[in-house]
Parts: structure tokens; C-alpha cells; sequence
């Protein structure tokens, strides 16, 4: 390995403070899932195309392996672990998604569900039509749109119902 | 991608001090930069992180509009003033890759993005490319080369590549100005000047002075800016680039056109307005939608000094039908007769 330049950052993620040291080319997605251990967000295409590695920065989604893990300092990431912390066990966008089947090998899932729920809060729900463009950042390979749909159409209504807060 | 410093810029001073050096960048969204990084067509020593920067405002008075080069793409096409004042920009924006990119993407970072043309942003620089490699030729004017994505106007023998930014073409549109900071001082730039054309040196994108940044963009106040649109036309219906673009505003008075504003995308390495156009464009009935005849009409004969390749030539026909649709959603705005 060569002699590369590491550098201390702290992460703020899902409310818990990680001290971590990396070199300033990893990637927000690489450091989460390769030195914190947070698995559940994806790598899909590692160039912003395809929206697997969606979390949420200070609640706006954004793609993780376009951002510099050392650029996150001071931001507070929510993914897809800690979603649903706070208004527990699963968070509406968790329940819609399983309600519709809105997922077949579930690669693409915990993207679509940060994505979805940061849609929702948006307020970009108010047609089949809108939900599409709105979701459009988030790619199935399996083809599950419909019912990726579906879901979020489902979530922003049970959100509108309850007035729950779609970001813990 | 190569390993690099990192270091966060407390001010403007600070950054453009860094900056100076040739082998550091400047980082806003990143979501350019890091994906030219990971190509390997940028090897910087050091990264400057100019988020801390004073430069996210938006802005809307009886001037006009600024933006502060740090103001993101969302904030930018959601801002209400931006919505009714300037829908162009806003529905340019909006139709600009997807939510998550638009979250993190800077205004000034939009400007500075690099073509999409796949034999530059081709594996390690591989294949030739006047704009990534200087001297290793285009592959795109090669035997095979595909011309499906390049330019119709203001290519060269070194380059077709076309710019990629939608909002850009919106900007070029309303006449917009680039406020630049650097070595020599602040400087304003036309926006239908800032983008250079390939010319016989392709690998030199915009006229941005070394050492300099863009701290923000000004549109100025005018009739034409809320009677605006933009369409995008494309392969995917969302998440990709423009094969032909249009951006129009037109002030309608008395049922008629009374000034005209077209610019358009995805033909030429910058937004390629069409004065001649405009000007053709006055007097076209407007009163219960635009007489589309006319427009067409109008617009035609702006585009007898394309020289499409082989592989685009139907660009030309896109770009005319895109450049009347969007006149026709233009003229639908604002309700006035």
C-alpha cells in the first residue's frame, strides 16, 4: 500500500458521532459502508447515475459517492439504518414499500426508500406523473417502478394522514 | 482517482490564494469534480473547499435576478421569484439531472461542467480527443466515430463536442453576466461569452482566467424573462442529456410577438442563440397560442449556417420544432394577451 495521507474527520451519522480517518479521496459511500460499517446504502455505479448510494445530507438527499467523506463533516447523514428512528419500527416509505412490493433483489430498495421519503417531504407527490420525475435520480434494474410508485404515493398519503415527519 | 490534499477555505481570500496554484481545484457540489477526478481527467494536488464561501444568495429585484455561484440547482428552480419571474431558468433546472445531484450542484458549478462527449469521459483517455489529450485527434470525426450527441454549429476540425448545461442555455438566453473574482480582480463576463468555441484549441472550455472563481451570475430585469420556456429533448424522459435543447422568452403585445429570445442547447460547445431568428420572430400572432406556421418560418432559415455531421444532420429539423414548441409554451405564459 503506498504511503498515503490519511486525515482525521468525524461523521455525524443517523445522530452518532463516528471519529474516522481516511484519505480525502474516499467517497462519503466508501467510508460508510467500508469503515463505519453501515452497509444498507448501495454502491450501484459510483457516478451519481443511478441513485443506490442516496442518503440524506441535513435531510436532502444526495448521492454519497459523489461526496468526499471529508466534505460531510459537519453535516448530519441520515441513511437508510437510521430512517426510521423516532417514529420506529419502520417509517411510513419502509411500510409502503413492503405493502406494494415495491422492490425485487432489493438492491436498489434503501436508495429508493431515502429518495422517496426525501420526496415526500418535498411535497413532490402529487401525481403519478410528478412521482416519476421526482424519482426519476433512482434506477431499478429489476423494473419495479409501478409499484415503486405506488409506494410513494401510498407513503405521502399515510404522511399527509398521520403529519408524520418523513426525516427522523 | 489520484490522492490529493483537502483543505476548506475560511473566505475568499484564503480560497483564491490557494487557488492560484495551477495544480490545486476548487470544490463545491463535487458532482463534476468528483466524477473527473475518478475518470482521472483531473489530478490535482489539492482540493479547496469553497462551500464556506459568501456566495449562495438568490435574488430577485427590480434589476433583475442574481445568483450566487454557490446557490444550489434546487434552491435556485424552487426560489418562488425565480418560478414567476424567470420560469426558463427554473424549468431548465428542473429538467437538469436528478433531484439528488440538484440538491448538491452549485451554480457556478453548472458552468464549469465538461462535455459529455463519450470519447472524452472515455476510460484513462483512450481513445482520441483533442480536448482530454491535445494533438490525439477526434474520434468522433474518425472513420466510426459517433456524431449523434456532437455539435451542429461552431465546430472545428479538432473538436464537435457540444456543452452539456441546461440552465446555461436559459442564461445565454436572458443575456445573463458571470461575475468573476482572481489574480487580475473582478471581472463580469457575458454568459454568451464565457463558453469558447474549440477553435484549434478544444481543451480549453471556457475564458475563466486562471486562479479565478465565479462568485455569481446576474440576469437583468426585462418583459421577456416571465413569458419563458424550456424543452428538452432526449432519449430517456428524465435523467439525461439533451440531444437538442431550447430555451425562448418573447414579450407579446397586442397579439403579437414584440421581442424574442432564442437560445439553444446541445448543438454547439456553448448555448447558440439566434439573433436572426429573433429579429424574424417579431410580428408572429401570438393572440390564442403562436401561430406556428410563422414561427417556423421564422425561425427556419436560422439555421442555413449549421454544418451538421453526417451522423446529425437530423439536429437541424430537432432543433427547429423544439425552438416552435417551446414558443408555443412560451406564449401560453404570463395569460396576457
Amino acid at each position: 500500500m503506498s504511503d498515503a495521507t490519511t486525515t482525521p474527520v468525524t461523521l455525524t451519522v443517523n445522530g452518532t458521532k463516528h471519529r474516522i480517518e481516511v484519505e480525502p479521496r474516499v467517497t462519503l459511500l466508501d467510508a460508510l459502508r467500508e469503515v463505519i460499517g453501515l452497509t444498507g446504502t448501495k454502491k450501484g455505479c459510483d457516478r451519481g447515475e443511478c441513485g443506490a448510494c442516496t442518503v440524506h445530507a441535513d435531510g436532502r438527499r444526495i448521492n454519497a459517492c459523489m461526496t468526499l467523506a471529508v466534505m460531510a463533516e459537519g453535516t448530519e447523514i441520515t441513511t437508510i439504518e437510521g430512517l426510521a428512528a423516532g417514529v420506529g419500527p419502520r417509517h411510513p416509505v419502509q411500510r409502503a414499500f413492503i405493502e406494494n412490493d415495491g422492490f425485487q433483489c432489493g438492491y436498489c430498495t434503501p436508495g429508493q426508500v431515502m429518495s422517496a421519503a426525501a420526496c415526500v417531504a418535498e411535497g413532490h407527490t402529487g401525481s403519478d406523473a410528478e412521482i416519476r420525475e421526482w424519482m426519476s435520480g433512482n434506477i431499478c434494474r429489476c423494473g419495479a417502478y409501478a409499484q415503486i410508485v405506488a409506494a410513494v404515493r401510498d407513503a405521502a398519503r399515510a404522511t399527509e394522514q398521520q403529519g408524520v415527519a418523513a426525516d427522523a | 482517482m489520484r490522492d490529493f490534499a483537502y483543505t476548506r477555505a475560511a473566505d475568499t481570500v484564503a480560497a483564491l490564494t490557494r487557488i492560484a496554484d495551477p495544480a490545486a481545484r476548487p470544490i463545491a457540489g463535487g458532482t463534476e469534480l468528483v466524477n473527473l477526478l475518478k475518470e482521472r481527467i483531473e489530478a490535482p494536488d489539492l482540493l479547496v473547499d469553497i462551500n464556506g464561501l459568501p456566495m449562495s444568495e438568490i435574488v430577485a429585484d427590480d434589476d433583475g435576478l442574481r445568483l450566487g455561484a454557490l446557490a444550489r440547482m434546487s434552491d435556485v428552480a424552487a426560489h418562488p421569484a425565480v418560478r414567476s419571474g424567470y420560469p426558463v431558468i427554473s424549468r431548465a433546472l428542473e429538467l437538469s439531472a436528478s433531484p439528488q445531484l440538484r440538491n448538491m450542484a452549485s451554480m457556478g458549478g453548472n458552468l464549469m461542467q465538461r462535455t459529455r462527449c463519450p470519447y472524452f469521459r472515455a476510460d484513462n483517455g483512450t481513445l482520441p480527443c483533442n480536448k482530454r489529450n491535445p494533438g490525439s485527434g477526434c474520434a468522433a470525426l474518425g472513420e466510426h466515430g459517433q456524431q449523434r450527441a456532437q455539435a451542429i454549429f461552431g465546430g472545428s476540425g479538432h473538436c464537435v463536442a457540444t456543452h452539456p448545461s441546461d440552465v446555461a442555455v436559459a442564461l445565454a438566453a436572458l443575456d445573463a453576466t458571470v461575475h468573476v473574482t482572481g489574480p487580475s480582480g473582478v471581472e463580469e463576463i457575458a454568459l454568451t461569452d464565457f463558453h469558447r468555441l474549440p477553435g484549434d484549441e478544444p481543451e480549453r472550455d471556457t475564458v475563466l482566467p486562471d486562479g479565478a472563481l465565479i462568485t455569481g451570475i446576474t440576469v437583468p430585469a426585462s418583459p421577456v424573462t416571465a413569458r419563458s420556456a424550456y424543452v428538452k429533448v432526449r432519449e430517456r424522459a428524465s435523467y439525461e442529456f439533451a440531444l437538442v435543447s431550447a430555451a425562448v422568452a418573447v414579450q407579446v403585445s397586442g397579439g403579437v410577438i414584440t421581442e424574442a429570445r432564442v437560445a439553444l442547447g446541445g448543438v454547439a460547445a456553448k448555448p447558440w442563440r439566434l439573433p436572426a431568428a429573433e429579429r424574424a420572430l417579431i410580428g408572429v400572432r401570438a393572440a390564442g397560442g403562436v401561430d406556428r406556421e410563422a414561427a417556423r418560418a421564422a425561425v427556419g432559415p436560422a439555421f442555413a449556417d449549421a454544418r451538421p455531421l453526417p451522423g446529425n444532420g437530423f439536429k437541424v429539423e430537432l432543433a427547429t420544432r423544439t425552438v416552435v414548441r417551446a414558443l408555443e409554451l412560451a406564449v401560453r405564459q404570463g395569460g396576457a394577451r
